[in-house]
């Protein structure tokens, strides 16, 4: 393992993030408050309580983790595309590096910030409502988890794309109706039941349940599914990474 | 053993461009070899292969008897690599960028070296500046220092004196010279081939993906190059006197000189002889010159061939 490459990517892309520390850090905790804003106290005096938790609570979970996969993807995308797009990538070419650790560099950064992201708002919505969690050191472990394995798939989409529209692409028109579709804001159950079947297929919807079980001990779905899910998920974009690796699909000619 | 060695390489881009086609080149320890050829000869591809940058299809390069795609671990260790452009991260700073380069090739940070590296390619003082700020000799400056601060035992420099000023061409070439006197192996590809016969102990020509000949540099002038005698005298003559007819001389233009063409390395040149066959005319001499042909005469001849 050359250790020295990984901190050197590691420590350049968190360099990156502490040089944008507005657009990187503060701006996703803004538009945390804001939707906390907008739902918990606008919407959510409405709604009062979801399955016996006050609404404002409710919704913690699933903006945490909206931003915190959407920061993963957007993270670990730039991190690797910016070096194709300016030519760097050389570097990593020509040193004594393996594809895993260059990886490891980016993914790693990547989950990192958003991991840190996701604990401020956590902290920041702790102001807010009064949070009890069931099982803090699951939600702590999903919560890598989920940096980890966005991270991966934003390194993927930094990979494959050609242009800048490409790397917006995916993460706008996959990412984020999934994540916004996926139960962030309401429980599955105050669905028409068609809907409720199609919110089946998605994924994110696994995630985010599991993710407010670990906080209020109540899910949308079986939690043994949301693990499942989870773990098809990374395989699939393990696997993705590794054909990429093999091929050296578009990082050499 | 060569610290180089590529047998047989072939590699074609994914547009049918044919590259490079079956290579074969050794370059030795602490040598500088220049490889020379015109646009598109395949200099840069065959650089790319070397150091990782690209697939080939098929032969084989072996770094320090290793080969570079199996145990590229060993053989990138050693090789430092400026590119034809500048690519850098605009928003690094100088010494930073430099830290992050020797990272990637597995050594810790050592401040002294990467700040003597800076301080040779006069750019100690700009170390705390982002990249973006710098001019583009800066930038290039900067793309030295990356390659250089791993200490490669192999440097390769693709063009890099291309639209460089003087001052910065001056610290190169000091730089490199400095280089090889510590042993490091030096691969340069140039279209400033006075530079070439400056620096090179070894010249390749490649044209169209082939190596045409890969020669020590004095042997090659001495082989290829031809030697010419100017004579000049003080009045202009209008044909080659009968006495002198034996020679292969030619009148100049203005009739004012003799041209006479030898081979330098022949055992006898034929200038004694000629010179007193010119003493036996009346032609009084005004001036003697020689010239032999420059390695650019001598690649126009062998790349029209
Ligand atoms: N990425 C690429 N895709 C297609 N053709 C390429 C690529 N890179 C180089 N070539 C072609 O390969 C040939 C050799 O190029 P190159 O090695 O850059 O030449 P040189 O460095 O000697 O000028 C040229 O015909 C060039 O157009
Ligand atoms: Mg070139």
């Amino acid at each position: 393992m050359n250790l020295y490459a990984i901190a050197a990517i590691y420590r350049f892309e968190m360099a990156r993030t502490f040089r944008t520390l507005v657009q990187s850090i503060i701006s996703p905790v803004i538009s945390t408050v804001l939707y906390f804003i907008v739902f918990g106290a606008a919407i959510g005096s409405g709604i009062q309580t979801i399955e016996g938790i006050h609404y404002s609570a409710f919704i913690v979970p699933g903006l945490i983790m909206l931003t915190v996969l959407m920061q993963s993807v957007a993270n670990a995308s730039f991190g690797i595309y910016f070096p194709k797009f300016l030519g760097t990538i050389y570097e990593h070419l020509s040193a004594p590096v393996s594809f895993l650790e260059i990886i490891i560099g980016y993914v790693g950064a990547a989950a990192t910030k958003s991991f840190i992201i996701g604990m401020i708002i956590l902290i920041t919505s702790s102001l807010f409502v009064p949070l009890n969690i069931s099982h803090p050191v699951w939600m702590i472990a999903l919560l890598v988890i989920n940096c980890v394995t966005f991270s991966l798939l934003g390194f993927i989409i930094g990979i494959l794309s050609n242009n800048f529209e490409q790397l917006n692409l995916v993460p706008m028109l996959i990412i984020t109706p999934l994540v916004f579709l996926g139960g962030s804001f309401y429980a599955l159950e105050m669905l028409p039941s068609f809907w409720q079947t199609v919110t089946l297929f998605n994924p994110v919807m696994y995630l985010i349940s599991v993710f407010r079980w670990a906080f209020f001990d109540v899910a949308d779905v079986p939690v043994f599914h949301s693990f499942l899910a989870t773990l098809v998920f990374s395989i699939t974009c393990t696997t993705i990474i590794y054909w990429i690796f093999k091929t050296g699909y578009k990082l050499k000619n | 053993m060569p610290i180089i060695s590529i047998s047989n390489l072939s590699k074609s881009f994914s547009d049918g461009t044919n590259a490079l086609d079956d290579v074969n080149l050794e370059v030795n320890e602490g040598e500088i070899i220049a490889l020379l050829g015109p646009n598109g000869a395949g200099k840069t591809t065959l650089i790319s292969a070397i150091c990782g940058l690209l697939k080939y299809d098929s032969g084989r390069i072996k770094v320090n008897g290793y080969d570079t795609v199996t145990e590229y671990r060993r053989t990138r260790k050693l090789i430092g690599l400026v590119p034809q452009e500048i690519m850098l991260e605009p928003f690094e700073t100088v010494y930073d960028t430099i830290r992050f380069t020797r990272g990637m090739f597995g050594y810790p940070e050592n401040k002294e070296l990467l700040n003597n590296i800076l301080q040779k390619l006069s750019l100690f003082d700009k170390r705390k500046q982002m990249i973006k700020e710098l001019s583009g000799g800066m930038k290039r400056r900067v793309m030295i220092a990356k390659a250089l601060s791993h200490s490669p035992k192999i440097l390769f420099l693709d063009e890099p004196t291309a639209g460089v000023d003087v001052e910065l061409r001056r610290d190169m070439w000091n730089v490199v010279g400095s280089l090889k006197s510590k042993g490091v192996t030096i691969v340069l590809t140039t279209h400033y081939i006075e530079e070439a016969e400056m620096m090179a102990d070894r010249i390749a020509l490649l044209n169209k993906g082939q190596i045409i000949f890969v020669e020590n540099k004095e042997s090659l002038m001495a082989r290829m190059g031809k030697k010419e005698l100017t004579i000049n005298f003080q009045s202009p003559i209008s044909s080659i006197p009968e006495a002198l007819s034996k020679y292969k001389l030619a009148l100049s233009q203005d009739q004012f000189s003799l041209i006479y063409s030898y081979d330098n390395k022949a055992s006898r040149t034929g200038i004694t002889r000629l010179m007193r066959d010119i003493a036996s005319t009346n032609l009084i001499l005004q001036d003697l010159k020689t010239s032999q042909s420059s390695l650019e005469d001598i690649f126009v001849r062998m790349i029209r061939n």
